[in-house]
């Protein structure tokens, strides 16, 4: 991208987050009561919140991972899109309205309501604390890939922006100005992903599916080839494979001797050190990272891998179809639907806004096949979404439509972060704080910065993939909880505390399992790189049979909670904490007396 | 204000009246529907009528919840192991697109949605049957 593109990329950049400021700061003059911080006064509509759950969701991994994923690893890749739509039908059917009816607001709340324990609150504010920070890593990551991208800033500065943005708009306004906000950035992210993908259609389609000439189509068996002379950096080390062989050009080193001028790659694989520059004639093929399916034939079919690969997808399903319910800051986001009902409905636009969503990263991951293959040989293809736009239409037109994912992209990265800062920081401020708004801000500031420190200090992963490994903790943690906590009356504080430090504990051993393998030669088996398969039943049967075991200690209240949990909201057993500590005098009474109403 | 309400008058009335006025006091509105508040006390009282129901309720409201997950799970589950046993299937071509790119790139999220409006049907029509059992 020239530095004409970058400029349309900054201004693009700074309208987002003006926009989101501005929208902010309208909402919270508004905003001055706890409550209104806190719960938006539970006034927000079932359309509306759901534009918010969906655009609070749709994180750096939605809106950039997907597209790179299906870029590397093809129609594999489609069950990352896949699971995060049916994780929502999940929530749907076995969290929803319950959760809503019980009146909690955070995870931490949800436990201590229902198993009346208060060590195990502060096992489960532990878990929601390491959520957060893992799934705002990767966003930061994202964020200083894009600003990477525009303005060639090192990566913490992209990181940095985000956190300072996101902290200054939650010490604003709270949750009700992020409500508008949110359900405004899905809108302007699906704008931002589909705009571009429409006039790139628009222009295969009128060249007859060959735009830009030397380009190899998708169905022929081959690797994809270079459509013009490229040039490539290599920053990190990478292994590469070959299968047709290729001629280049390299600076630096290459398969362990230095390398200046011309290089023959036979096929099989070759070792690129850091700092080497590759440089490739038009029409050559391209080698892909080590790992990754390198033909086009392997990429159209799934599961080319054999069985692992199989076991893989069938882990990552399970992740993501459990892990979605204990996200904290989509739990948050349930409590400012007024009743169970309208969170039932809130859930089933979601799921509409999602798949309307997911159509679009995935043409791109297709498009940038053929047109940024490049990536592929440096791994980073989480940029795709981002590099494609210039790489297919130049001139001006390619660089506004380069300049609206970046800002797409932009919006995703705060969307996400702000709902996990306001979650991780309500639970900080309530359960470690005193509760108080001041707190609320300490803490939201104190979540802000640990996760840019990480960022900075920790080499990036795919993206997609080191969000599937956070939805892999959820699902061995607060799923069981919920599920178990919802449905069956026999479960005690001990069984829920046991099955949840053991299942976090097996995910997070498998996450230090697989870093450390990153380093040193990715030795890790499938399941240590997604381990969900495994860890989550070992999470159910810990807490069934413990609980089994220490029946005794089952809460005196299990019946009530469990009234209020599933009667029908019109006989008016629901009870919110927040009406009874900060409603007003009106809602109170309604609260006190309204049990018997219609 | 509860209907019920006994307490001594307000203030406001005091001050205007020094007597307080008299008022009717009626033990059983023989017009009032009794059974709703009958049945909502066995349920808030949690009499082993009132547990039977909710348990009812839940059972009901869980097989339901678990129906529909195994039917979405089982047609997206089957798909990975279908076309790493049948290779052939993951090369046909419908209008010039691969199989497996419909059935995973678009087909899974028209199924979502339908499965997720067939259980909001069924939970919504279970806790109306639910609200009409208890009130009528």
């Amino acid at each position: 991208m020239g530095n004409v593109g970058n400029v349309w990329a900054v201004v693009a950049i700074a309208l987002v987050a003006v926009a989101t400021f501005s929208l902010g700061y309208r909402g919270s003059r508004h905003a001055s009561t706890t409550q209104d911080f806190l719960v938006a006064r539970r006034t927000v509509r079932s359309r509306r919140n759901a534009a918010a759950v969906s655009g609070e969701y749709l994180s750096a991994a939605s809106f950039l991972g997907v597209a790179g994923l299906v870029l590397k690893d093809g129609v594999d890749a489609l069950w990352y899109p896949i699971g995060f739509t049916a994780g929502y039908l999940a929530l749907m059917l076995f969290v929803a309205a319950p959760l809503r009816r019980s009146g909690a607001y955070t995870l931490p709340d949800f436990v201590e309501a229902r198993l009346s324990s208060r060590p195990l609150r502060r096992v489960s504010t532990a878990f929601v604390l390491v959520i957060g920070v893992l799934y705002l890593v990767p966003q930061m990551q994202g964020a200083g890939l894009t600003l990477g991208m525009v303005l060639h800033t090192p990566g913490w500065v992209g990181a940095l922006l985000v956190a300072v943005i996101v902290v200054v708009n939650v010490f604003g306004g709270g949750m009700r100005a992020i409500t508008v906000v949110q359900a405004f950035q899905y809108w302007l992210k699906l704008f931002a992903i589909s705009t571009p993908v429409f006039v790139m259609c628009a222009v295969f389609i009128g060249s007859g599916g060959t735009h830009g000439g030397e380009s190899r189509g998708l169905a022929e068996p081959l690797p994809p080839t270079f459509s013009a002379p490229t040039s490539i950096d290599v920053t990190t080390p990478v292994t590469l494979r070959v299968v047709e062989p290729v001629w280049l050009s390299a600076e630096g080193r290459v398969d362990g001797g230095s390398a200046r001028g011309p290089v023959f790659w036979g096929p099989g694989t070759h070792e690129v050190d850091a700092d080497t520059k590759l440089m490739f004639p038009g029409g050559a093929p391209v080698p892909s990272v080590a790992g990754t399916p390198s033909t086009n034939a392997e990429w159209l079919t799934p599961t080319g891998g054999g069985t692992s690969d199989l076991w893989t997808t069938y882990s990552l399903i399970f992740a993501l179809f459990l892990g979605t319910m204990g996200l904290p800051h989509v739990l948050v986001r349930f409590y400012t639907n007024r009743d169970g009902k309208s969170a039932r409905r809130t859930t089933l636009h979601v799921l509409l806004l999602l798949g309307l969503f997911y159509l679009f990263p995935m043409i791109m991951g297709l498009l940038s096949r053929l047109y940024v293959p490049e990536l592929l040989v440096t791994g980073k293809t989480d940029a795709a979404v981002l590099a494609l736009p210039g790489k297919f239409l130049s001139g001006t037109l390619g660089e506004i439509l380069g300049a609206v994912t970046a800002a797409g992209a932009f919006a995703a990265f705060l969307s996400t972060s702000s709902g996990l800062l306001v979650s991780v920081a309500g639970v900080l401020s309530t359960d470690i704080l005193k509760g108080r708004v001041r707190d609320f801000r300490y803490a939201a500031a104190l979540a802000g910065a640990v996760p840019v420190v990480i960022a900075v200090f920790v080499r990036p992963n795919d993206i997609s993939m080191s969000i599937g490994m956070t939805f892999a903790v959820a699902a061995s943690t607060f799923c069981p909880v919920l599920v178990l906590g919802i449905w069956w009356r026999k479960l005690t504080p001990a069984g829920a505390g046991v099955g949840m430090t053991t299942g976090g504990l097996c995910v997070l051993g498998a996450l230090v399992a697989t870093t450390v393998s990153g380093y040193t030669g990715n030795w890790a088996p499938w399941y240590l790189q997604q381990p969900a398969l495994i860890t989550v039943p070992i999470a159910f049967f810990t807490m069934i049979l413990v609980s089994k075991a220490t029946q005794r200690s089952v809460p005196a209240d299990v019946n009530r909670f469990r009234l209020r949990m599933h009667a029908p909201d019109p006989l008016g057993f629901i009870r919110d904490r927040d009406v009874a500590r900060f409603g007003t005098a009106e809602e109170r009474a309604r609260l006190a007396e309204g049990r018997h109403r219609r | 204000m509860s209907r019920h309400s006994a307490g001594p008058p307000s203030n406001g009335e005091q001050g205007q009246q020094p007597r307080p006025r008299r008022k009717r006091v009626v033990l059983a509105d023989s017009r009032a529907p009794v059974t709703v508040l009958r049945t909502v006390v066995e349920l808030e009282e949690q009499t082993s009528y009132g547990e039977e129901l909710v348990s009812n309720l839940v059972g009901r409201q869980l097989r339901t919840s678990l129906t529909i997950a195994f039917i979405t799970g089982g047609i997206l589950g089957v798909l990975p192991v279908l076309f790493f046993t049948v290779p052939s299937l993951a090369e046909m071509t419908i209008a010039g697109v691969r199989l497996p790119w419909l059935a995973l790139g678009v087909l899974p999220f028209p199924l979502l949605f339908g499965m997720g409006y067939v259980y909001n049907t069924y939970a919504e029509r279970h806790e109306r049957d639910f609200v009409d059992m208890v009130e009528k």
